[in-house]
């Protein structure tokens, strides 16, 4: 027995430094489950195991542009191609579109509370902005309040109104994060949690004495977006919108991180009182943290609205942001790999594997195996699920998935290469280390 | 329009003292909390709900006996009261011991985010059980104390109408009022008193002089959560019907209070509670009438949103706190 596992180890071993190999086996494992589910037509595992694929790409040797290449093949050319054979393509691609659109969410509240270490609890108020500030517009509902423009407006304007919602949502995280300045800790976390609860009861609420938002009856037949005479309506058009705003988002957080404002963030994060004496202002730093996420957020909700072509203000409560906030930890707070695998775990939780479970139960039920009480289905348990999540991550492993990682310079080089030449060369030497801290220190 | 206001005055006033009584004593439970752990317990509101749901469970199951047709129903509210509250005191300290103890040395705001993850736990716990005992999750208890009583407050002043309440009224505020009186005592006259003010002081310097840091804050615990949950008995009289969800914003609103007389302070919390109820039930009643239909009832939780961010604001050491200094 021990000679095999001596055995097994000396291949992973050889397999661990050994790119070619890596590529191989990636690649059998991609066309395996690609070619699983092409031929399956509908097999929710086959979908799962070749979303997994990009995980295990994670952790590869492969160099970063050749990561970036495989990623985008399978997103783009092998999800789609081997979903669209089953009947099942379009909820596939409403799943994939909705992992995008949490994943860019998420992305967003990081940076609010992950790098600038803000615990935010009311962040879907962003998604609702930017998801009210679409449909008002392109519904006929802006026209009870504007006496000039016809609407609703056309399809061609929605890209102009991602940029809008963005904006808007922006605006409305300054607005919020005036707070910032004077409270902090666990009294900003209550904050923004009434500013989102307050915003949702205002959208539930502003159909008197101007009717803005429609109540609670909604906005409904949002336009869908129209891009050269092609209309949007299916959720396998807007898979690949959620996946152009999600990858620019993901270059400009990665971009931010290291910069020099987000340094800013971490050192905030780590004691604001200490990084306020070492000349950081702390009022721009925090702003500057809660307009970014916002906006995120008010891009994805113009998304979401058209996607959904229906908004109401059920879509935004507590429950949303708290997932966003589950969604966070459970990556890794302050990681931007981790807070991807978070939200694309919790979002196929939510939306596929609950209802699929709840399926097969009831399927269950039905041929009299097991009875199950309707109160425990799967789909109702959310609550206990998101709960349960947050104990044990809190608990256990605070510092999530994958751990936030800092980059550890190599002083001897940066020294040395003060040279064009030598910086290329500092650049290989960057090296990640994993985090010493077991917790990402949020509060002093 | 001022006329209109002093109409409706002692109604208000009544209303807003049954539901600032029950703040208060659900804020006293944040404020004990925060004051010895500097930790906002989410889960506390959950727990008012819990205790709400035990309650009338043994309200239901006492009824399906037939011993409420036959008991004094004083005694039957007190037996309720005893047990529910012993129950949550104990779900409390259970709380304590599993999701917060652990972190004690973390940082602040992990604690706090177990502390929601908490709060959902036993919301779905609790929707859970009810849903499969009863087949829905929003229950009504037996109705008890609903005799209605008529105050002749316009023989006092002609401006003021009529006001009546539920006989349930008296209970609420007479129960709420001994219990925040017998804890007042107990925390400023007698040993355990003293010990868990020593340790909300200094919590190290405190351990130095031989007090059990970890009993007390289980007590504390104990005693917040069961105060808890006996108010949330009382709001189940009062209201009639509750559901899962009724913990979280009646929390946030009874956290306002806690933090609106200053948090760590008893007595503010008392007073921040009673303060708030009288305010929210005020704005429920004229905010229509000030602001010419602008805003109705619906916007009453919004403005008791807007004073806890005020109060956060601009004085965030609360009515009656005070203020402390923050060094790296």
């Amino acid at each position: 027995m021990k000679k095999y596992i001596d055995l097994m180890k000396s291949y992973t071993d050889k397999v661990k430094d050994n790119k070619l190999a890596q590529g191989i086996l990636l690649g059998t494992y991609i066309l395996v489950t690609t070619l699983s589910l092409y031929l399956s037509g509908k097999s929710v595992i086959a979908f799962l195991l070749l979303l997994a694929s990009l995980l295990l790409l994670h952790f590869t040797k492969l160099g970063r542009n050749t990561k970036w290449g495989i990623a985008a093949l399978v997103l783009v050319v092998l999800l789609p191609l081997s979903a669209s054979q089953g009947d099942a393509y379009q909820s596939y691609m409403e799943v994939g579109t909705l992992v995008g659109i949490y994943v860019a969410m998420a992305l967003g509240l990081n940076i609010v509370v992950g790098l600038a270490g803000l615990l935010d609890l009311g962040f879907v108020a962003f998604f609702a902005v930017g998801a009210y500030t679409y449909s008002i517009f392109a519904t006929p509902q802006a026209a009870n309040f504007l006496s000039f423009g016809t609407f609703p407006l056309g399809g061609e304007y929605f890209w102009v109104f991602i940029l809008i919602g963005g904006f808007v949502a922006a605006i409305f995280g300054i607005l919020l994060g005036i707070p910032v300045l004077r409270v902090k800790g666990d009294y900003l976390a209550i904050v923004t949690l009434g500013f989102g609860e307050i915003i949702r009861i205002v959208f539930n609420n502003l159909d008197r004495p101007i009717n803005i938002t429609n109540g609670a009856m909604g906005l409904s037949s949002i336009t869908p977006p129209k891009l050269f005479g092609l209309t949007f309506t299916f959720p396998s058009q807007f898979y690949y919108i959620a996946l152009v705003i999600l990858v620019l988002t993901i270059f400009v957080v990665r971009r931010l991180e290291y910069s020099k404002i987000g340094r800013a963030w971490k050192a905030v994060r780590e004691n604001d009182i200490a990084a306020q004496s070492m000349g950081i202002h702390l009022v721009r730093t925090k702003l500057t943290a809660f307009a970014i996420g916002a906006s995120f957020s008010g891009m994805m909700g113009v998304v979401f609205a058209a996607k959904q072509t229906f908004v109401d203000p059920t879509s935004f409560t507590l429950l949303e942001s708290i997932t966003i906030l589950v969604m966070v930890l459970l990556g890794g707070m302050g990681s931007v790999p981790g807070v991807i695998l978070g939200a694309a775990i919790m979002t196929i939780l939510n939306m596929q594997v609950l209802t699929e479970l709840t399926n097969w139960l009831n399927q269950l039920s039905l041929n009299n195996v097991i009875s199950i009480p309707d109160a425990l289905s799967p789909a109702k348990m959310q609550r206990f699920i998101f709960g349960a999540i947050l104990i044990l991550f809190a608990l256990y492993r605070p510092q999530g998935l994958i751990p936030a990682k800092n980059p550890i310079f190599n002083a001897a080089k940066l020294k040395n290469g003060s040279t064009p030449k030598g910086q290329e060369k500092q650049k290989q030497e960057v090296s990640l280390k994993k985090e010493s801290a077991s917790y990402v220190n949020l509060d002093s | 329009m001022l006329a209109e206001i002093l109409h409706t005055l002692p109604q208000v006033l009544i209303d807003g003292l049954a539901l600032g009584a029950i703040y208060a004593i659900v804020a006293l439970g944040y404020t004990m909390v925060y004051g010895i752990l500097e930790l906002i317990n989410f889960a506390h509101g959950e727990i008012f709900m819990t205790g709400a749901f035990i309650g009338t469970a043994i309200l239901i199951t006492l009824t399906g006996l037939g011993w409420i047709a036959v008991m004094p129903a004083l005694l039957a509210l007190l037996l309720v009261l005893v047990i529910t509250s012993v129950l949550t005191g104990f779900i409390g300290m259970g709380i304590e011991r599993i999701a917060y103890r652990p972190l004690r040395k973390a940082p602040k705001l992990i604690t706090l985010i177990t502390a929601i993850g908490v709060s959902f736990l036993l919301q779905d716990l609790v929707r859970f059980i009810t849903e499969v005992k009863r087949g829905n999750y929003i229950l009504t208890g037996p109705s008890m104390f609903t005799d209605r009583v008529e105050v002749k407050t316009s023989s006092v002043l002609s401006v003021f109408n009529d006001a009546s309440f539920k006989e349930s009224f008296i209970i609420v505020f007479v129960v709420a009022a001994i219990m925040m009186i017998t804890l007042d005592f107990f925390i400023n006259k007698t040993k355990w008193g003293t010990a868990m003010r020593a340790v909300a002081q200094d919590r190290d310097t405190s351990a130095l002089m031989g007090v059990n840091v970890n009993k007390v804050i289980g007590l504390v615990f104990f005693l917040g959560s069961a105060l808890g949950g006996a108010t949330g008995v009382l709001f189940a009289i009062q209201y009639g019907t509750i559901d899962p969800y009724i913990g979280f914003i009646l929390g946030l609103k009874a956290f306002t209070a806690a933090v609106l007389g200053g948090i760590g302070n008893i007595r503010g919390a008392m007073f921040g509670g009673i303060l708030l109820g009288v305010l929210e039930m005020f704005a429920s009643a004229n905010l229509t009438l000030m602001t010419n239909g602008v805003f109705g009832a619906e916007y009453k939780d919004v403005f008791a949103f807007a004073i806890l961010i005020l109060v956060l604001l601009f004085k965030p050491e609360g009515i009656f706190g005070k203020v402390v200094m923050e060094k790296v």
